[in-house]
């Protein structure tokens, strides 16, 4: 009786925060597809059904090309400056330099400021102004110190732009990998390295064959959150380019989806774009989540 | 010999590392506390011939109003949804019922996904309950998008504590919230000092909500900033200082309680 009366109290509980999940995340998921089979264009709701075409105006316009080619370039990019530059730091503080526990924290420091900060500040060092009377920032450093050559348009490139904001993106979120590996090297236990040594093993070789591949669940984890943040990425975008640069050169899903929907009120062909953004990261997550949750329904 | 070489190398790639993370921050420093006259993009690298705050000053003058509705934004929030995680969490882990760890992995579920997919209902949504452009209508949707992540730690905390525990609290009488109130919660601080710090931090520097649903008069500070660094007016050494005073709550959270700060990004790894 007891039992019965608190197992109720106890769904009781949790039922305001199922209900609440239950509307805000997938109620809001079948609303917004819905939004994306429509013609709603400005402040209220039309929900005529267009079929797909939001769909097919979005994968014709050329500003959405660019948004997808700027999303791939950004994404491998990004994941791999994040990841080497991560594990060299990881594999470098692993030697228990002294002063480590300092340069963590100058590693790991920009992962608690604001996405928008980090653009505010890169924006100016981002100065894509080359003529020599109107440098600064970087390009006015490089001059500074002789290195005319590394001189850029950054952002505003009519075809690298993005490449520019993977720089700032990098400088944010390299040490929060640095993090994940670290904390990986350090569950790897001492015995495994000695006894490898005692077999004459020298420390590269440990590194190549006993180390890296143990970090593998590491790296695993690290491409599904770094690509998470690189498929939805807006704030430092904003921040740094305000409208995507020049000609959309740094534009991305994610700014496009906002101005579309918000500044030109064209709600049906933004909600076509956030149903594309959640379909690319699904991709990405749903296989992982499943392998997680299969290993851990094994053990 | 070769290891003297090998450790000058170490230090080399350290040091140099780290000179690209604190490089912003020296600009954003030396830039902040430059006087007035002395601000000059071509000088930009230079260090000021002083320490004036003409910059923080104005920056502040700017955005004290929008630093207050973060602090009202963030205190809220933070509060609201580490309750409600806590008790999710406990239930989930201490009463499971038939179709818990569904639930769950259902709940979870909403950390995962990219907030565009639910941003024009919720406009609509807000706009129906008379809480958009308002403040409330941001606490409101932080505490909820916040439940996964915060359901999510509490829960693994709790799964650590031992079964025997609860049980020997109920032979002695107390229920479901008894449990809860005398056993869990008082384990649960250290759970909760994690779960508070990660949802200060992701809160006060939260954008694309706060731009969406809340209007000027309630922007937050990140809203703020990016409004100051768009407009042609406000000079860029003041949006250096005003981006440097944005940063400051979050900085300060970070270097003062930094390892709960690295323990909640460790179990919110999974969120990005």
């Amino acid at each position: 009786m007891r039992i019965r009366k608190e197992r109720l109290l106890a769904i009781t509980l949790i039922s305001p925060s199922v209900l609440a999940i239950a509307i805000f995340v997938y109620g809001f998921i079948l609303w917004t597809a819905r939004a994306s089979v429509s013609a709603w264009k400005g402040l209220l709701p039309d929900y005529t059904f267009v079929g797909f075409s939001n769909f097919i105006d979005l994968f014709r316009s050329p500003r959405f090309q660019i948004d997808l080619r700027n999303t791939g370039i950004f994404t491998v990019l990004f994941l791999a400056a994040c990841l080497s530059i991560g594990l060299l730091l990881a594999v470098l503080l692993d030697q228990r330099p002294r002063g480590e526990g300092l340069f963590r924290n100058i590693y790991l420091f920009p992962m608690a400021i604001s996405f928008i900060v980090t653009g505010v500040v890169w924006r100016w060092l981002l100065n894509p102004a080359t003529s020599i009377e109107r440098l600064s920032g970087l390009n006015l450093l490089f001059h500074q110190v002789g290195l005319d050559f590394l001189i850029s348009k950054w952002y505003t490139h009519p075809t690298l732009g993005i490449v520019a904001i993977v720089i700032p993106a990098t400088w944010q979120m390299s040490g929060f990998t640095m993090a994940l590996y670290l904390a990986g090297l350090r569950s790897i236990p001492d015995e495994l390295r000695e006894a490898a040594r005692v077999d004459g093993a020298s420390e590269w070789q440990i590194y190549h064959h006993i180390i890296l591949p143990m970090l593998k669940p590491v790296t695993l984890s690290a491409v599904i959150i770094l690509g998470h943040i690189s498929l939805k990425i807006f704030d430092l975008v904003i921040a740094i380019t305000q409208e995507g640069g020049k000609g959309y050169s740094a534009d991305v899903p994610a700014l496009n989806m906002w101005y579309t929907a918000f500044r030109a009120l064209r709600f049906g062909q933004g909600a076509a774009i956030a149903i594309i953004i959640l379909l690319t990261v699904a991709v990405l997550v749903v296989p992982y989540l499943i392998y997680t949750f299969r290993t851990e329904a094994e053990q | 010999m070769k290891r003297g070489i090998a450790r000058f190398i170490l230090y080399l790639l350290l040091i140099a590392a780290a000179a690209f993370y604190l490089m912003p921050v020296y600009v954003l420093l030396a830039t902040g506390f430059k006087s007035f006259q002395e601000v000059n993009l071509a000088t930009m690298w230079k260090l000021p011939s002083g320490i004036y705050l003409d910059n923080f000053i104005a920056a502040f003058e700017k955005l004290a109003p929008n630093m207050r509705n973060s602090l009202s934004l963030t205190v809220a929030a933070t509060i609201l949804s580490s309750i409600l995680g806590s008790l999710n969490g406990y239930v989930l882990s201490k009463w499971k019922f038939r179709g818990a760890d569904f639930l769950f992995t259902a709940l979870l579920f909403g950390m995962f996904i990219p907030y565009q997919s639910i941003l024009i209902p919720l406009v609509r949504f807000m706009q129906t309950i008379h809480l958009y452009g308002k403040l409330w209508g941001l606490v409101l949707t932080h505490v909820i998008y916040g439940i996964p992540i915060t359901t999510l730690i509490f829960r693994n905390y709790y799964a650590g504590v031992p079964t025997e525990m609860v049980e020997a609290a109920r032979i002695d009488g107390a229920g479901l919230l008894g449990v809860y109130w005398h056993v869990m919660l008082p384990l649960a601080i250290p759970s909760f000092v994690v779960v508070m710090i990660w949802q200060f931090t992701s809160i006060w520097n939260e954008f694309l909500f706060a731009v969406t649903l809340t209007g000027p008069q309630y922007w937050p500070v990140t809203v703020a900033l990016q409004n100051l660094a768009g407009s042609q007016i406000v000079e860029w050494n003041v949006q250096m200082a005003g981006a440097f005073l944005a940063a400051l709550p979050t900085l300060l959270v970070y270097i003062f309680l930094g390892r709960f700060f690295l323990r909640g990004l460790m179990a919110g790894a999974l969120k990005g």
